[in-house]
């Protein structure tokens, strides 16, 4: 694999949505933990702390979204004809899935403050739906669920729900999306010295620390049987999901040790980007099995290459603009602990 | 399945979408600006009222932004989802734009979430309207970007087509294609023109409801002066959009006109009804026609007859320009009386009649966006790249639209009803006055 347009082009866009995914399980994790702190009982806990630090991001985190899908049109417009015309069920649930958590912030927490139940138990209970409803997608790419009727894609629902490959990365998504979130919840609600939230959510990292771990290991099981090429290019690969292993259990020494929260954090970020990456890699060049490659679907030379370069451009609009957020609503120390509201 | 026909179905859901996401996409662009506006007088003037506007304009806005993320990503999502071949053509030609635009919503998001957190949070009031700046600025590139996209679609340029494949592809001459100025300029202006009649309308809403409160009379003056401005700049960039669309899609003109034969010095039909080739009932603007096509009275313009009738968009977008041009002259006419009037001292502006003209003329705003995107987007049929490719052609092969209609139909009504019911709540727990008073004893408290 050489350093071509086609690699850059897709290693920015998994970059993309590998920050997506942490950003987004914060997100969904906590709107299901709040749900379920409500559920019994418990909701003031959790409930400041997912209005100072989710509020005022959680447009940020749905742009990392948009990014991927307008980016793989971009760089790989033939996605557009496979995926488009397949996935538009699944994408079209997620969408009203979004449409419940953009509301709940639009409703509850800037608006007129609608704290009805119904309302965060919808809110929370998305969270676990959305990972459900956009997952199935990596398992699609796996290949065997798309035929060509007449030259046109069509998706295989019969196949898609009763392969044991899609519902175990649906299982991995959820059990990871809450793992992520609570992990993050942590260390957040330690450096807002909310003794309770921090036990709670500790609590919450230990319990869904094992099944984030056991389901990731599932898969790999499952893809030997699926697509037994992809599963060779992936125990070339053993040495990088070692050394996530490790990461991951330097996380769950850490939290259980209620040691460096901020540092536990951080390895599971690391965790998480070297598992990610070492898939993406075993799938590569693969964007669709047996039918796309990054390579037979690439644009032309002309526009990647502007597409490159209006990437570096945003990006050095971006990475400022990111810092001043986080700097603000992250690193501040009055404004995490709740003595300052600056509310509009 | 009651109708086989999956790209009427998908014109039908792209519609749907579409009318709803301008609503909040109009009010994404605009109000950023008056907001800014509002809060740089309250600056300059050292006045409480104008902050307040401003705070309170923010605070409504917040919401609208929320939904439109929502409705936005829909609209994105959809685009492949049911015109995935024509993504697949746009991907490789004019893909550059709508990178862009995620940057310009990436860099307004993050801005806006900073700005809303932070009111107070400044000494000084001047810092915090800088953050505002790079909101303003990102809301208006997005439709910039965006309306390149819907420019490239009507006047597509900058690739070739050999063999069925597309070569010697030019991003910058995509971009630059001969719609664009004209329709990113008419998108611009009239977004902040609709803003400010909607925030117009609120003020006369107020007045009108018997509040005599100078704060609302502040507000309603800004924001018609504001709309002059607008309504002028519309006005110019809407016949530049006339001399584009004779050059280029002379089609759109004539079917939007009625415009049968070609012929010199041209009339301007207003409304009326089609008998045959003959309209009647309308309302007739000697040589108005050639003007706007061409700048001279006695100019040549192109009628629908000189083209393949395969190729003719539906006539009845005549009556969705008609509405579009009517509204925008209103608007116009509306807002020069009030700042006449104002300037000249005469009272009649101040009556209940002129104040309820006023109150229509937001939701009247709404209407000619609404009839002005229906009539540029029917106005290309059969097309959905003009000349290349038609809808019939990019439309998805998928089975499932009918359904999916429904959904988001269901959706957007949920979605309409809980953005009005929540901003009505909201401005009704905490009106100006209870604010005006609550700051003032805080104010009182920070001196003793």
């Amino acid at each position: 694999m050489t350093l071509t347009l086609e690699v850059i082009g897709i290693s920015v866009l998994w970059l993309f949505l590998f920050l997506y995914v942490i950003v987004a399980s914060i997100d969904f994790g906590a709107g299901f933990f709040n749900a379920y702190s409500a559920f019994t009982n418990k909701q003031h806990i959790l409930t400041n702390i997912i209005q100072r630090y989710l509020s005022p991001v959680w447009e940020v985190t749905n742009v990392f979204f948009v990014f991927f899908f307008v980016g793989i049109i971009g760089f790989f417009p033939q996605t557009a004809f496979y995926y488009g015309t397949t996935l538009l069920v699944p994408a079209s649930i997620a969408l009203i899935l979004l449409a419940i958590r953009g509301s709940y912030y639009a409703f509850a927490t800037y608006g007129a403050k609608i704290n009805h139940r119904g309302y965060i138990y919808m809110y929370g209970l998305s969270g676990l739906l959305l990972p459900a409803a956009l997952s199935p997608v990596l398992a699609i790419s796996e290949g065997g669920f798309i035929n060509m009727v007449d030259g046109n894609p069509h998706l295989d629902y019969w196949a898609l729900f009763t392969s044991p490959l899609m519902w175990s990365i649906v299982v991995l998504s959820i059990a990871a999306v809450l793992y992520i979130s609570a992990v993050f919840l942590t260390w957040y609600a330690n450096k807002a010295g909310d003794v309770k939230a921090t036990d709670l959510m500790r609590k919450y990292a230990l319990i869904w620390a094992g099944p984030a771990i056991i389901t990731a290991t599932g898969i790999i099981y499952e893809l030997r049987g699926h697509s037994p090429e992809h599963y060779e290019n992936l125990l070339d690969l053993w040495w990088v999901f070692a050394i996530s292993f490790l990461l991951f259990v330097g996380t769950v020494y850490l939290i259980w040790k209620r040691r460096n929260y901020g540092l536990a954090f951080i390895l599971l970020v690391g965790q998480f980007f070297t598992a990610f990456f070492a898939y993406g890699l075993s799938h590569f060049p693969y964007l669709l099995y047996p039918y796309l490659t990054i390579y037979d679907s690439f644009t032309n030379e002309t526009m990647a290459i502007a597409l490159i370069v209006a990437f570096i451009a945003g990006l050095g609009l971006l990475l400022p603009s990111l810092y001043l957020l986080f700097r603000l609503f992250l690193f501040d120390k009055d404004y995490v602990k709740g003595k300052s509201d600056y509310h509009v | 399945m009651v109708l086989e026909d999956t790209a009427l179905l998908s014109r039908i859901l792209t519609l749907l979408t579409l009318s709803f996401h301008i609503i909040y996409a109009t009010i994404g662009v605009g109000v950023p600006l008056m907001i800014m506006i509002a809060q740089w007088v309250g600056i300059k003037k050292n006045d409480d009222h104008y902050i307040l506007l401003a705070r309170r304009w923010a605070r409504g806005f917040v919401i609208t932004v929320a939904v439109g993320v929502v409705t936005g990503t829909a609209i994105g999502l959809q685009l492949s989802l049911l015109w995935p071949n024509f993504m697949q053509v746009a991907g490789n030609v004019i893909a550059l734009p709508l990178f862009m635009e995620v940057f310009a919503f990436f860099f307004e998001a993050i801005f806006l979430g900073i700005y809303l957190y932070t009111w107070d949070r400044f000494e000084d009031q001047r810092k915090h309207l800088l953050l505002l700046i790079p909101v303003a600025l990102g809301a208006a590139a997005s439709s910039v970007f965006i309306t390149i996209v819907n420019a490239f679609m009507n006047s597509p340029q900058g690739f070739e087509v050999l063999n069925g494949e597309l070569v010697n592809v030019s991003p910058f001459l995509a971009i630059f294609n001969p719609a664009m100025p004209t329709k990113v300029a008419h998108v611009v202006a009239t977004a902040f023109l609709t803003c400010a009649f909607l925030l117009a309308s609120i003020a006369a809403l107020r007045i009108i409801r018997g509040s005599t409160h100078i704060y609302h009379k502040k507000a309603l003056h800004l924001t018609m002066k504001l709309g002059l401005v607008f309504a002028i700049a519309t006005a110019i960039i809407g016949d530049f959009s006339g001399k584009y669309l004779a050059e280029y899609q002379p089609e759109k003109l004539a079917a939007a006109e009625w415009h049968f034969e070609t012929e010199e010095g041209a009339d301007l039909v207003l409304f009326g009804v089609l008998d045959g080739e003959e309209p009647k009932y309308a309302i007739r603007i000697p040589y108005a026609l050639s003007i706007l096509a061409h700048s001279l009275p006695n100019a040549e313009v192109t009628g629908l007859n000189e083209f393949p009738e395969d190729e003719v968009p539906p006539l009845w977008i005549h009556y969705l320009f008609d509405i579009m041009v009517s509204i925008g002259m209103w608007l116009a006419f509306i807002a020069f009386v009030y700042v006449a009037a104002s300037w000249r001292g005469w009272k009649f502006v101040k009556q209940k009649w002129f104040l309820w003209l006023t109150l229509i003329s937001g939701p009247l705003a709404l209407v000619a966006i609404e009839a002005g995107w229906w009539f540029t987007e029917v106005g290309r049929q059969p097309w959905i790249l003009r000349g290349y490719m038609t809808v019939e052609e990019a439309a998805t092969t998928s089975g499932q639209v009918d359904l999916m209609i429904i959904l988001f139909a269901g959706l957007y009504f949920i979605l309409g009803i809980g953005t009005i019911v929540v901003l009505l709540r909201m401005y009704k727990r905490n009106p100006i006055e209870k604010e005006l008073a609550a700051r003032e004893a805080q104010k009182g408290g920070e001196k003793e």
